[in-house]
Parts: structure tokens; sequence; C-alpha cells
């Protein structure tokens, strides 16, 4: 039920609103022409929307409150993907099922679909090596996107000057980027977590401002144009040919690096990761390394990134360091925050949803980034966990007379 | 000779207006521990409500004292009524959880209000009217410091010295203090954390404002990109000092001001944000308490 | 009979806040020691200095490990210190949360283990090898600490004395040749704190691990005991077997104050 004090504090919500944005919302001055454009229909806007939210979002609190004490009475729904888990039927036709969408998607949709994929697809891929040092690790990492731009600029370098290929340079750019991970890891990795964040940061702007200033080494602004495809034997393709190549190259990556990360985060090496991320101090106490822990998650994280550096310099053929920003890394950290830190399928998920859904439903597109804020917000106070959280692995031993329940792979 | 006492003035603005908006970081971190990534946004709302505002009364044709006055009264109190209502909304939801969930709160807050004023606004450069006053005695020095620049470090030393006021001797800055101490403790004497949280943000909006109007009357030119900037050497100059301390803010500013304004006087101007990063990556390895800051050992 | 840990005069000082004051102390193998004081005493602060958290300002710690020489370990970091076989509990429990009872304890076999990113990438032979002997390794340990009914659970969803157990599990796990207990029976019921007696008595006869123990509950601490050390104001105020210590004055002035009759 409604009340009147609900209804009261909603008009109240909605009237503060009014007045924050108005500046901002309503008036808009157009200095060269000086006339200036009252729109009031913002104005009822924003005033019936924060009327409207404002109800959702005490609901939802409301709702995450009980949630917290139901939690706290251990009453908790296990997680979706261990639901699914549990129905070993359900989830192979679901797996099934993906697989043959995948296979079929470049020859039922145009080259342009397969280039949107494609895209997503590297992001995927980003978003999994960047969850490897925040979602496992819990290292924020907000220059992630420096190694992606060493990945792309080595492939585009070395293909410019010494003509390599696109197979030589996938390696040595996730080698390359594991060697920035190490060398940018060794004297921030002892920092703490908020320090760490705005340290990577500096680190990915001066990255960045390097490769937009130092013209000798990296063409400046103006970027490299013309890096060769990925080939194929040497056989000569067309653009639509080449586009699908590209699309189950980034498939065969994903694969991988989903093969790789979740033979990782059930190992020994992963399982210290986690064990970092939730209290580092009895970490130490327990034997476990500290900073070179920390430095094989960050320079994993960077390998991956590097990686898809070059995937991106050969997919677009052109690269330049407006490719780079700030808010590229902050896109990857939403992507990871959204599909859940720590969870394979939730950054599969978050990414999807993050690229494609701009694309396709082109109203959206022009509210791209905002929305990336928004949910990194909202995500954060409302479900932490993500859309998918992340399952704990069962493991099987000796001398437990029945059955682990549930045994098996991981998330 | 010249040419050094121009740069060392340069650098003396330039700091100026880091400290203002450094102090609204060091205030709040000192307070909630939380880097506040959304400060930089609010110095950019302030300068634009200033515009917006400084634009409409132009028009009316009020006075250009008046137009000053009233656009800095405006931006400041919107800068203000925005950190509040985001304290409210993306921070105080998050007050138990761990601290990366915060900081990454404040990021996405961060990226929404730069969109959000861009997209209610315009990407472009907008011009920024020359509020500020010309002093006729000030005229023979003009090429080594202007009107508007003499202005710019007197304001910052007085809203400094209010400030110290502020927290020193009244009820409101002790609450703060014992707050930033222990908050539970704080709590548990009375203290109502929640009001000295919001007025933290208050107050440190406000002061982001004064600084938006300042450097945006100054330069001429805002977008909706400069807070992004400007936040993070603020926040550099916050590390600087000693994060948490105020005059710490202060000294970071100018530290800061004075290495970008020689740097890229005698080295390149190209480079110029590198110079900041690259002072902020050192800070923090080296040296991150500060250069006032003390040392704290991690409880166990 | 020859120390395993010998603590020699160790100052440890914050600022100009004197925490620990020219310390001695020494555990001797197969026994159980006991450090007691009143609160604020410097009873943790003297573990985070053996332990490699804070870096004593002077003295020495000396470790002999069982078949070897007497070493230093002053200013080693804490999994160095714990590589050595010193493994400790917190006072304030600090298990991992977010991962299972089974897990926590096969974080303590890190520092036994030698798998790395490669073996775990390509899941080779070694690696899978070393991964069964550490989960039978670890449940066994469960199944000794009585948790193993909890194998599965998050750590978080257990009831404050099983976790307090969960961290003795977690430390045995890195095989010391000493542990170091916080406060273990804190917080504890009346039964839990009679079962972790005989746990902590089984610990040192079954698996020949000496044990120094922080402790308040005065039963516990009396009834396991073989020697205890007192505390107040960062010095070592008496030590001796209980009942010296129950019948020391200093001792019953620390825990009650100045007499009033005196």
């Amino acid at each position: 039920m409604i009340t009147f004090a609900e209804i009261k504090r909603s008009v109240l919500v909605s009237l503060w609103f009014m007045f924050l944005t108005f500046p901002i919302m309503v008036v808009r001055v157009n200095p060269i022409e000086e006339v200036i454009e009252w729109r009031w229909r913002n104005l009822i806007i924003i005033g019936v929307g924060s009327f409207a939210i404002s109800f959702v979002w005490r609901y939802m609190m409301e709702r995450k409150e009980a949630g917290l004490k139901r939690k706290e009475a251990g009453g908790e729904k296990p997680p979706l993907v261990k639901r699914i888990m549990d129905r070993p039927r359900l989830s192979r036709s679901i797996v099934g099922l993906v697989v043959a969408f995948v296979c079929v998607f470049p020859f039922l949709f145009s080259t342009y679909q397969v280039t949107i994929m494609s895209t997503a697809l590297i992001y995927v891929m980003l978003g999994l090596g960047l969850n490897i040092v925040i979602g496992l690790a819990g290292l924020l990492d907000l220059g992630y996107v420096a190694f992606y731009a060493v990945g792309a600029y080595s492939y585009a370098l070395l293909n410019f000057h010494f003509g390599v290929g696109f197979w030589i340079a996938l390696p040595l750019g996730g080698l390359l980027g594991a060697l920035f991970g190490i060398l940018l890891g060794f004297p921030v990795l002892r920092l703490r977590g908020d320090y760490l964040a705005i340290v990577t940061l500096g680190f990915g702007e001066i990255i960045r401002l390097i490769l937009e200033n130092w013209n000798d080494f990296s063409f400046g602004p103006s970027g490299i144009a013309g890096i060769s495809r990925p080939g194929f034997f040497g056989i000569d393709m067309s653009l639509n040919t080449a586009t699908t190549y590209v699309y189950f190259v980034l498939i065969g990556l994903v694969i991988l690096t989903v093969f790789f990360v979740n033979r990782l985060q059930n190992s020994r090496i992963g399982r210290a990761w986690i064990a970092l991320r939730e209290d580092e101090i009895a970490c130490q106490a327990m034997g476990i390394d500290k900073t070179r822990t920390k430095l094989t998650a960050f320079a994993l994280g960077a390998t991956w990134a590097g990686m898809a550096g070059v995937v991106f310099a050969a997919k677009t053929t052109f690269i330049n360091p407006a490719s780079f920003t700030f808010l590229e890394s902050a896109i990857i950290l939403s992507i990871v925050v959204l599909g859940g830190m720590g969870s394979i399928p939730g950054v599969i998920l978050g990414a999807l949803v993050l690229i494609l859904l701009p694309e396709y439903l082109r109203a959206f597109s022009d509210y791209r980034m905002i929305l990336f804020g928004g949910i990194l917000v909202l995500m954060m106070v409302f479900r932490p966990q993500g859309l998918i959280s992340g399952v704990r692995r069962v493991y099987q031993f000796k001398g437990n007379g029945e059955k682990a329940p549930n045994g098996g792979s991981g998330s | 000779m010249e040419y050094f006492i121009e740069l060392f003035l340069g650098g003396l603005t330039r700091g100026s207006i880091y400290a203002l908006i450094a102090l609204g970081y060091t205030m709040v971190y000192g307070i909630i521990e939380l880097i506040n990534f959304a400060h930089g946004e609010i110095y950019m709302i302030g300068a634009f409500t200033a515009l917006i505002v400084a634009s409409v009364l132009t028009l009316l044709g009020f006075n250009e004292l008046s137009i000053l006055v009233i656009a800095s009264l405006c931006a400041v109190i919107w800068a203000a009524s925005y950190g509040f209502t985001i304290e409210k909304l993306a921070y105080k939801p998050l007050r138990k959880a761990p601290r990366l969930s915060a900081l990454i709160s404040a990021i996405g807050m961060s990226i929404f209000l730069q969109n959000y004023v861009l997209l209610a606004q315009t990407s472009d450069f907008l011009p920024f009217p020359a509020l500020m006053p010309e002093f006729g005695f000030l005229e023979p020095y003009a090429h080594i410091m202007s009107s508007a620049e003499v202005i710019i470090v007197l304001t910052t030393a007085l809203v400094m010295a209010a400030l110290t006021f502020l927290i020193k001797f009244t009820r409101l800055g002790k609450a703060m203090r014992a707050t930033a101490q222990d908050r539970d403790m704080a709590l548990l004497s009375g203290v109502n954390v929640n009001r000295v949280i919001s007025f933290t943000f208050i107050i440190g909006s406000a002061t982001a404002a004064i600084g938006g109007v300042l450097i945006a009357s100054h330069i001429g030119m805002i977008n909706f990109y400069i807070g992004f900037i400007a936040g993070i050497k603020a926040f550099t100059a916050a590390v600087l000092g000693g994060i948490g301390s105020v005059p710490g803010a202060v000294l970071g500013g100018m530290v800061l001001g004075w290495t970008e304004s020689f740097a890229t006087g005698y080295v390149s101007s190209d480079y110029e944000d590198v110079f900041a990063f690259t002072l902020l990556v050192l800070i923090l390895i080296f040296r991150p308490e500060g250069i006032l800051g003390r040392s704290t050992t991690q409880k166990v | 009979m020859e120390p395993i840990l010998d603590v020699k005069s160790m100052t440890m000082d914050f600022g100009g806040l004197r925490a620990l004051d020219r310390l001695d102390l020494d555990v001797r193998k197969g026994e159980i020691a006991a450090l007691i004081g009143p609160n604020g005493a410097g009873k943790t602060t003297f573990f985070n200095c053996i332990t490699g958290l804070y870096s004593p300002t002077q003295g020495d710690i000396l470790i002999t490990r069982p078949g070897r020489d007497p070493e230093r370990i002053n200013g080693l970091k804490p999994n160095h210190v714990t590589e050595k076989g010193l493994a400790r509990t917190f006072q304030n429990i600090r298990l991992f949360q977010n991962m299972t009872v089974l897990e926590n304890v096969m974080i303590g076999r890190h520092c036994r283990t030698r798998t790395g990113v490669a073996g775990a990438m390509l899941r080779l032979k070694s690696a899978r090898d070393e991964e069964q002997t550490v989960v039978d390794h670890s449940y066994h340990i469960l199944e000794r600490i009585g948790l193993s009914r909890f194998v599965n659970e998050l750590a978080k969803n257990l009831p404050y004395g099983a976790q307090r157990r969960l961290e003795i599990a977690r430390a045995m796990a890195t095989d010391p040749f000493l542990l170091l207990l916080d406060e273990p029976a804190a917080g504890m019921n009346p039964q839990e704190t009679r079962a972790l007696d005989d746990l902590i008595k089984k610990i040192r006869d079954e698996e020949g691990i000496s044990i120094l123990l922080i402790e308040h509950d005065m039963k516990l601490v009396m009834s396991l005991s073989d020697r205890i050390f007192v505390m107040d104001y960062g010095r070592k105020i008496a030590q001796g077997s209980p009942d010296e210590i129950k019948n020391d004055p200093k001792v019953i002035k620390a825990y009650l104050g100045e007499d009033p009759d005196a």
C-alpha cells in the first residue's frame, strides 16, 4: 500500500530534483547567437520521473535490507548459476544452444552484425582479463586500457616496421602486456586499494599521453592505419570473409580465455587471489607472498588485455590514442561490475549486454556512457555481486563416505 | 628572472585553484575514507551553473558586478546541492560495504555527471564571460600578474582562512574532527554523523564551485570534461600535501601548481598533464602519507 | 630444555608510545605456554612482532626448527615467518569469509605447495596430483578439528565457535612447529571452551605442535598451561607454573589494581 507519507516524501524528492537539475536541464545558452533556450518540458520530465523513481528506489532499498536480514538468518537462495549447474541436463542444453548459435551466427547475419559481435567479443576478453585483477584478486585497476594499448600498438608498429604477422604478434602482444603489467605492478602493488586505483589511472593516462605526443614513435594523434588483418596460410580474403574469420578467431580466443581463467580460479594461484581479496593480513599470515600473488594477477590480466589489443588492431586495421582513454577502462570496469565480479558467465553476459544493447537500440547509443556510469552506481548500491554471482567450487576428497553433493566443475 | 617570476606567479594561481578543489577531496577522505571521484564533476557543474546564470543575467541587462556575485552564489548553492545529493544516493547506502564498492560507485557517479552535462548542454567548449573586475592600480604589472590572478589567490587565501576557522573553532568543526577520528565513537558521544558527513560534502562542493567560477572566468572556456583532469590534479595535490589535512591540501596545490608551471615553462608544454600524473604516481609510491601527513600503522 | 622460540629483550615503540618493553619470553618444545595480562598490556602486539606484521624496535627473536640450528627471524615478512613454521590465529576472527571451509584450510597449504601459473592453466599431472593431496590433507585436518560436517559451507555462515576452530585448522595446515593462538576461547560458551581445551591438548599430544596462547579465560589457562607469562604495560611482570602465578602478588595487583588496604 502506498501511504500518504510516502507520497509526500516522493513529492519532496521530486521538487528537490526539479530544483537541482534546473540550470543544467532547463536552460541552454547559445553563446554565438546569444539566445537562451528554455526547455520547460525537461523540468516536467524530471519532476514526474523522480517522483516515480523515488518509489522504486525505496522499494529496492527495503528489498535489499530484507535480503540482508535473510542472509544473516542463513536462508539464502543459491545463486542462479548454481541452480542451473545442479541440473546437468538443463545446463548441457543451454551450452549446446549457445554453441550452435555462435557457429551459425556469421552465416545468418550481415557483415555489419558480425563486426559488432566481434567488438563485443573483444570486450568479453577484456572483461575476463580484468576480472582476474578486480574480481578475483580485488585490485581495482583503472588503467587497464594501457595494456590494451600496449598490445594494439605493439602489433601495429611491428606490422608497420617489420611486417610481422598477426599470429606471431598475438603471443608477443600478450607477452608485452604481461611485461608492462609487471613493470607497472612492481612499484604500485604495495599500495592500499584506493590509492592503487588512482595510480593505475595515472599510469593509464601517462601511456595514452605519451602515445599522443611522441610522434616519432607512435605517429601521434593521427594513429597508424593499414594494419594487416589476420592471415590464414596466406590465402587472400574478401572483406566479408575476413570479417567472419576475425569473428571465429575471437570465438576461439574467448573459449581459450574461459578455459584458462576457469582453471586458474580453481587452482592454488586462484585461491590465493581470492584469499587476498578477502583479507590481506590473514593471507600473509597463512604464508602467501602478497606482492608476488598480486603481481601474478596483474600480469595475467595484462596478458589478456595485450592479446585483445592485438586482435583489436587487426580487426579495425587502424588505431590511434583516442581508442585508449580512461573511459575505455571505465567501460571494461562496468562490464565486470554488471556481470558479477569473479564470475565468468557473469562477465560474458555483462560484455554482451553493455556492448550490444547500445548498438542495437539506436536510441540508446547517445546514452551509452551515462548508462555505464549509472550502472556502476546502481549495481554497487543494489546488487554488488552483479547479475550472475560467482560460485565456489565443491571438491571431491577421499575419506568422506558418500560423494560430496553437487561435485564437479566450478563457476 | 622576469620569466621566472611570471612562472612562479602562474604556478601560484594554478596552485590556488588546485587547492580549492583539493579541499573537498581531503575533507571527504578524512571523514569517510573515500576518494570522491565525482568531486571534479561538482567543480565542473559549478562552472556550468555560473555560466548559465551569468548568460541569463547578461541578457536581462544586469551590471557586471552583480552578475559576478549572483552567478558565483548560484554556482555555490547548486554545487553544494549536487554534493549533498550525490552522497545520499551513491555513498550513504554503501557505508558498511567494502571500500572498493564505494569507490566504484564514485567512479560511476563521475561518469554519470559528465555525460549528464554533455547530454543536457553540449559537448562543445563554451566561452565563459570575463566576470572578474580589472583593478586599475595593477595595470603596470599586468604582464606578470593580472587582476584576475590576484583575485584568485586572494579568494583562495580567504576561503582557507574561513575553513580553518570552521574546523578549529566551531561546534561543527569539532564534530567533523571527532567523526574523522572514530566514526563509531563520535556516534556514541552524540554526534549526528550523518549530518556531519552531509555538511562535509556541502562545504567541499561549495569550495570546488568557487574554484570552478574563478578558473572558468580566468581561462574563459569550459566544457563537460574539465572536471576530470582538474579532479585528478586536485586529488594529486591533496595526496601530495597529506590527505585529510587542510593545510596539506593548500601546500600540495601550490607544489603541484609550481611543478606544472615550471615544467611547462622550462621543459615542454606538450606533456603538461604527464608531469602531474608522474608526480602523483611518484608520491603515492614513495611517500603515500604526503608532505604533512603522518604514516599510520594498519590495525590488526 | 632448549627453547624453540626465544625472544630476548624485545622492545616495540609506536611513535612515542612504548608498547613492549624489553620483553623476554621462551617456549620449549612440546609445551603449552600462555601469555596473560590485562587488556592493552601488549599481548597481541607481541604476537604481531613475532609473526612479522610489525618489526620490533629492538631485541632478538630466535627460533629453532626441529633438527636445525637456532635462527633469527626479526624483520622477516609474515609469509616467510609462516614458512619457517610459526602459524597464528587472530583475536578478531580473520577468515576468508566468502570461501568455503575447505578452501580456507587449503589456503593454509599454499606455502607448502608449488603449482605455478603454467601448471594451473595446463592442469599438468603434477598440479592435479598436488591439488588432490591438498584437498585430502585439508579434509583430514578438518576431521581432526571436528569441522568436517561444514566442509562446503562458506566460512561466514559458520557458528561463532566453529569459526574459531576453523582459524586453528587453517593455521595447522601450514605445518607449524609452534602455534600462536590469540584468544581462542573469546566469545565461546562453556561447552565450546571445554571442547577447545581438549582440542588444544590433542594438538600438542598427537601432532607434537607446541603452543603459545593469549587467553583471558583463567580456568582454561590454568588447565592447559605448563608455564604462564604475565604482562602488564608492555612488561613481563611474572612467569612460572600455574600454581606460582596464581599466588603471585604482582599478578594479583595487575589484575585487581592497587590493594585498597595497602
